[in-house]
């Protein structure tokens, strides 16, 4: 069905990367693993703004920055230049950040999204540098805490801001575009994007073509669909009492999950922006081919390749692709020598869903482990819900393998005469059922079968057991009548 | 009474007397002068490190530096309250390599707070006396520097020139004091007043000096980003025979001193002499240079001095949220012309006012830029006054701020257009010295510190010695 998107949403957002996978801040040497550190312990005269230190440019994070730039299909500029942005505030140890206005890195790019009614495109402004401000640290929470502790050991770590343009019509869409390009930034390995606080995003947003309100401080994708559903509801709230929306700043409560009024345009900084004069504009155009050649393959590239080369679900090729982790998992289990499409039905759907339900990672589960049960149910020794036994054992248990759970649980297929022994009972003992099905009534068979299967715990086929009962009923008959 | 005073006299007596008594002897010097002339003094450990010296192009030769360079251990002030008791973690570059090369740090000299005048009057330290009158202004912003060096203090000292900081001290302390080209210079660890335009300069009592400080501190460093890959040798002598000289007509303008006036002239004409050609050249944009200068320095300021907020080091004002603290800090820790300059240059930089202003006077600079160019396709080298006038009274201009900034008429292009300059002393009017300024072409301190050192074999203004020593 047509989306018609009633109220005009009109949503765009800017989201930082920080670009944490490399081992040096933006402007200094200084090292980026602080996340377990002691506050303060990542500094130097530079990243702390000490006066007289200078900033030099780290290439690497530039390169990074362009190879998110070409990932996104933006143009790359030919010289870039940073400038700086005034403000005062304690965990900015300059009085200004070092970010881009004009001449950022990359510009007018695009990605294709899932949208609410078929593909939605959505364009890419700008994708610019800046360093990260430090950490503020209150006592217990920010309204009651008496002082504020300031930890600048994430002063000057590089940043990317990803701006797009409007283009997104809903706050499904607006997660989805950032589960995208949390997607692509994964493949990229520019950025832990799991790592607290290495994606934040502010959303803009409007209805039915009015002024458009702010919202920042959004930390998760969850959240930023929640804080653009609370400002719908809203925005449309203030129009129902026949006022307009005032275009305005405003602030995501997380815990309350609301958004509340920060400043409102009258009160808008003035962030004199002008070039950073320690920094000299240089030419990227030259290293854009070279990066453009290193580039790795991309979600939807291999999402096409999965289906072309393996034949498999596109469902599932897009559920493996959404992970470069469960991707990569797949292709190492298929190289190991398990079957396609037992291999992408069970990673995909199954293996996923068990995780998801825990809150868990691919990396919580062992190649060996999942090769072990995909090749005891292609030998037919297991059922399928066998399978998913072991599976859900192996996540919920410590040190267990997958023999010990088989043989522990004594989850391997019974085959052959003690099938047959126990259709046998089954008939013997379920008098009025053969009855039932000798006068014609054919759901009384299916309830031989599941007493069969109740007496297996499923380790039968049905299928098998369904044909041994009707045989054993014959044979029965055939006995009476002789 | 001293009987040193340039870097060779220096050294000869270090061989014979040991470099802790030449240390010893600046300390004494400087207390009997007593021209407000160092904010700090580094006395412990430029004696022991004078007594441990070994080696390097300036082996024991102490050195006086200006209280805007960064010195790992010693109280860097820029003569302002709200830098108080900041002790830098670390060493400018320039001062790194005067170490390497066995210099011996006398102390941190007084300045305008944040380089910011034209008279070392507006130092929260309190203002410099000029050696030649005491109650004149030694000049600015590098007044300590050049009152130290021009009082027998010291043989050497480091400035920082962002509109004629070097220069004009230079001139009103009859001493050498060069603003290299930008770039020449690392300004890692100089506290930045405006970063475009500034560069750290050698200030000596000979040209020979001046040229040897040059090459210790001068080349590429990887920590300033708009440091220059270069190489500079200053010491190749240069063949006056044929040298093309051109006077820009613009330098000798409204409220020039007539005696000034003839005293570059007469140097002129001692070029003349030497074999050089001259011809008066036009410069069409100086007339704008002073305001771009201003407005480009004022928003580059206002920027580079927020991070002073008393959070981390210097003075702290404890009042209220952070943003009550910040700007009490700030208002007690800042005087009265870095508030003016912060005020206007955020004026400059703010929506509505940065295309006016801002973009204006960068449009401007391009255009004395190129007058530069032109002027050295044809010419090697510029010559004009280095100041209108010479020292003026202490208290006589302070009052009025534009008039101060009026002074830096012939220096502030030279900054704008980024070249080399430096001033030598080409005569007196009424007991005070008066500055030459040679102009070269970027990158080409070469020549100008050549012909500047030929002028000065060829006069006797630099044996001058207030007093009459």
């Amino acid at each position: 069905m047509a989306y018609e998107n009633k109220d005009q949403v009109k949503i765009g957002l800017e989201i930082h990367i920080q670009l944490n996978k490399l081992n040096t801040k933006m402007f200094c040497g200084c090292r980026t693993d602080y996340q377990s550190d002691e506050p303060n312990t990542h500094t130097c005269p530079i990243c702390l703004g000490l006066p007289g230190a200078l900033p030099v440019v780290n290439k690497k994070a530039v390169e990074c920055a362009i190879k998110v730039g070409l990932a996104l299909n933006c143009k790359i500029s030919e010289y870039t230049q940073f400038y700086r942005k005034n403000y005062y505030y304690p965990d900015l140890p300059k009085g200004f950040q070092i970010t881009q206005y004009d001449y950022p890195i990359a510009h007018d790019g695009s990605i294709i999204i899932e949208g609410e009614d078929g593909e939605r495109c959505v364009r890419i402004n700008r994708a610019h540098m800046e360093e990260d401000p430090g950490r503020l640290v209150h006592e217990g929470s920010i309204e009651h805490s008496k002082y504020t502790l300031v930890d600048y050991n994430r002063s000057g770590v590089a940043l990317l801001e990803v701006v797009t343009e409007p283009d997104l019509q809903s706050p499904k869409e607006a997660r989805r575009f950032l589960d995208k390009l949390r997607n692509i930034i994964e493949y990229l390995d520019v950025s832990d994007v799991n790592l607290e606080g290495a994606v934040r995003v502010d959303a803009n947003i409007s209805i039915m073509g009015g002024q458009r309100s702010e919202t920042k401080n959004i930390s998760s994708h969850k959240a930023s669909e929640k804080a653009l559903l609370y400002e719908i509801v809203r925005q449309k709230n203030v129009l129902r009492r026949g006022k307009t929306v005032v275009q305005e700043t405003r602030h995501f409560d997380e815990a309350r999950e609301i958004t509340v009024s920060l400043r409102t345009k009258e009160e808008a900084h003035d962030y004199r922006y002008f070039p950073e004069p320690d920094l000299v504009p240089f030419r990227i155009a030259d290293l854009a081919p070279m990066i453009k050649e290193t580039l790795p393959e991309l979600p939807d590239a291999q999402r096409e390749r999965f289906i072309a080369q393996y034949g498999i679900q596109e469902e599932h090729a897009k559920t493996l692709t959404a992970e470069l982790k469960l991707a990569t998992f797949f292709e190492e289990v298929l190289f190991k020598g398990a079957d396609v499409m037992l291999a992408s039905t069970w990673i995909a759907d199954l293996l996923k869903g068990e995780l998801n339900y825990r809150g868990k990672t691919i990396d919580s589960f062992s190649k060996t482990d999942l090769l072990e049960i995909l090749s005891l149910l292609e030998k037919n020794k297991i059922t399928e819900k066998s399978g998913i036994e072991i599976v859900r054992t192996l996540l919920d248990t410590q040190n267990q393998s997958v023999s010990r759970i088989v043989k522990g649980k004594g989850l391997l297929r019974i085959e052959g005469d003690e099938v047959t022994e126990m259709v046998k009972q089954a008939v013997e003992g379920n008098k009025d059922a053969v009855a039932d099905y000798k006068n014609g009534k054919n759901e009384a068979l299916n309830f031989i079968v599941g007493a069969v299967m109740k007496k297996t715990r499923g380790r039968a086929d049905p299928k098998k057991v369904r044909e041994l009962i009707i045989q054993q009923l014959h044979t029965t008959q055939a006995g009476i009548n002789s | 009474m001293i009987t040193w005073q340039s870097v060779p006299e220096t050294k000869r007596f270090i061989e014979t007397e040991g470099a802790a008594e030449a240390v010893h002897r600046c300390f004494e010097r400087i207390k009997q002068n007593d021209f407000n002339s160092f904010i700090t003094l580094n006395i412990e450990d430029a004696l022991s490190v004078a007594e441990h010296a070994s080696g390097g192009r300036l082996c024991g030769v102490p050195i006086a530096i200006k209280d805007n360079i960064s010195t790992h251990g010693i109280q860097t002030t820029c003569a302002s309250k709200i830098l108080t008791g900041y002790i830098p973690p670390y060493n400018a570059t320039v001062i790194e390599r005067l170490e390497r090369e066995g210099a011996v740090i006398i102390g941190k000299t007084n300045m305008d707070e944040f380089a910011m005048g034209t008279s070392t009057e507006t130092s929260y330290y309190g203002a410099v006396e000029n050696p030649w009158n005491g109650r004149c202004v030694p000049g600015g912003s590098s007044g300590g520097s050049a009152a130290a060096l021009a009082g027998g203090e010291v043989p050497l000292a480091l400035g920082s020139d962002t509109g004629g900081s070097v220069r004009c001290p230079a001139s009103f302390c009859g001493v050498v004091g060069l603003k290299p080209t930008y770039g020449a210079v690392s300004r890692y660890g100089l506290i930045s007043y405006a970063n475009s335009l500034e560069q750290i300069g050698p200030m000596a009592t000979t040209v020979a000096d001046a040229a040897l400080l040059f090459n210790v501190v001068a080349g590429y460093d990887k920590r300033d980003s708009t440091s220059v890959k270069k190489q500079f040798d200053t010491t190749e002598p240069l063949d006056m025979k044929g040298m093309k000289i051109g006077v820009p007509g613009e330098y000798f303008g409204e409220g020039m001193n007539s005696v000034v006036e003839k005293a570059v002239w007469n140097a002129v004409y001692s070029f003349e002499d030497l074999g050089a050609e001259y011809k008066e050249v036009s410069m069409p944009h100086t007339k704008y240079s002073l305001a771009a200068y201003y407005i480009i320095a004022m928003s580059e300021a206002s920027s580079n001095l927020a991070r002073f907020d008393g959070l981390r080091y210097g003075h702290h004002a404890e009042e209220g949220d952070c943003h009550t603290s910040f700007s009490k800090t700030r208002a007690e820790g800042f005087g009265d012309e870095v508030k003016r300059r912060i005020l206007l240059g955020s004026y400059a930089l703010s929506a509505g006012y940065h295309d006016k202003y801002y973009l204006k006077a960068l449009k401007v600079r391009t255009l004395v830029k190129k007058d530069f160019e032109s002027a050295f396709k044809t010419y090697d080298m510029l010559l004009a006054p280095t100041m209108p006038y010479p020292a003026f009274k202490l208290g006589e201009k302070i009052k009025d701020p534009l008039s101060l900034y009026l002074a830096d008429v012939n220096t502030v292009p030279i900054n704008l257009a980024g070249v080399p300059a430096v001033s030598v002393p080409c005569g007196f009017e009424n007991k005070l010295p008066v500055g030459l300024q040679l102009i070269g072409d970027f990158f080409d301190e070469k020549t100008i510190l050549q012909a500047a050192h030929k002028f000065e074999n060829s006069t006797d203004f630099h044996n001058r010695r207030p007093g009459g020593e």
